[in-house]
């Protein structure tokens, strides 16, 4: 089969059967990729997943984009980027189209008010873990408390503040620290 | 112009979205709400149907929010741009770039990343359940049934994790709650 029309085929299977989002397709794409086309190897997928945790944006994007450039140069990136994409597409597009008419029954106007409580309970989940993942340090642990204060009090008093200049001043104290530390003495090394 | 904000709005959220899909929620609910384009409530729900409908939330979100604002081109525009950044950054680093990320500057400006971003959706989070509980600040209202959902919620959650030794799925928690949300509501 044509390999541009594997990669998209592969990649729209994925987006089309995983739900959740996030690591849910990475185990798919590992299943697919790796094991049954062998298109990149363990250690690239390893590779691909460090590098998604140190960029934005969806992984599984991230995932798609290297493989489909690995295998054919930038057209390959750009059908397997579409692939993961255009199933999820169709699938929301479609009940965009009728969520309003489907609120206005109060059956399911109700279902939502429930789901609208899980969806907050999932998201502190979500931060409970990423808690416990991370690096037990004070200086993270530090801008950790400071962000969510900030963002508590941007919530609760409607500040007129973005959680994207939260992000920024973040990131210029700690390579301001990094900085003020003497790091450009320590030659060579990545981190720590 | 609509598809503009949209395009922009949504580049910005795929630039700033480091920590998977939760560490996006907050950036887009800051985006959704500064342009006025949804309630807290609609986005909310769309939160769930994203997660409980196949494929990556972001990319979930930004279809439905175009499609909400401005239509079949307005949802085709959000999602080219949410997905955009992470294209081309992914492209940069594995063609050309392939040493940057180890670079001890951008290590040092992803050390403050992150915990910032964990921070934001902790936060985000908190103010969640307890606003759907208790109001916002300026109409503080004590909701029992949310209460009792909640208490439900977290209930099951853990008598899962009891129960079964791993987690209870994310869908699995969004169809109880609606089950739950259909009986304590009727009453």
């Amino acid at each position: 089969m044509n390999l541009l029309l594997d990669l998209f085929l592969t990649f729209a299977k994925i987006g089309l059967f995983t739900f959740g989002g996030g690591y849910a397709m990475i185990s798919m794409i590992e299943n697919n990729c790796v094991e049954r086309k062998q298109w990149i190897t363990h250690d690239e997928m390893m590779n691909v997943t460090v590098i998604a945790e140190s960029t934005p944006g969806p992984i599984a994007i991230n995932c798609a984009t290297f493989t489909g450039y690995k295998k054919a140069g930038f057209v390959g990136a750009l059908v397997a980027t579409l692939g993961i994409v255009v199933p999820s597409f169709v699938v929301i597009y479609l009940i965009s189209m009728f969520l309003d008419n489907f609120l206005e029954l109060t059956i399911i106007a109700n279902a939502f008010k429930g789901i609208k409580i899980a969806v907050g309970i999932l998201i502190l989940d979500a931060a409970v873990t990423m808690i416990k993942k991370m690096h037990k340090k004070r200086l993270p642990r530090a801008i950790m408390v400071c962000s969510c204060a900030v963002m508590l009090c941007i919530n609760i008093f409607s500040w007129n503040f973005s959680s994207i200049s939260l992000m920024l001043i973040a990131a210029a104290v700690s390579l301001t620290i990094f900085i003020l530390n003497g790091a450009p003495e320590q030659k060579g090394g990545a981190s720590k | 112009m609509i598809y503009i904000e949209l395009f922009l709005g949504f580049l910005k959220v795929g630039c700033f979205a480091f920590g998977g899909a939760y560490g996006a929620i907050p950036l887009i609910r800051d985006v959704v709400m500064s342009y006025g384009w949804l309630s807290d409530e609609m986005l909310t729900y769309m939160i769930a149907v994203s997660e409980s409908t196949p494929g990556p939330i972001m990319v979930n979100l930004a279809t439905y929010i175009g499609s909400s604002q401005a239509g079949f081109l307005g949802a085709v525009i959000a999602t080219l741009a949410v997905i955009l950044p992470s294209f081309i950054i992914i492209l940069l680093v594995t063609a050309l770039l392939k040493t940057v990320l180890k670079n001890k500057y951008i290590q040092a400006i992803l050390r403050g990343l992150k915990p910032c971003v964990i921070g934001i959706v902790f936060a985000t989070g908190i103010y969640m359940v307890v606003s759907n509980c208790f109001g916002s600040i300026s109409a503080v209202s004590v909701n029992f049934q949310a209460i009792i959902i909640t208490a439900i919620l977290v209930g099951s959650m853990f008598g899962y994790k009891q129960f079964k030794k791993k987690k209870l799925s994310p869908i699995l928690l969004i169809v109880i709650s609606a089950i739950a949300g259909i009986v304590v509501y009727r009453m």
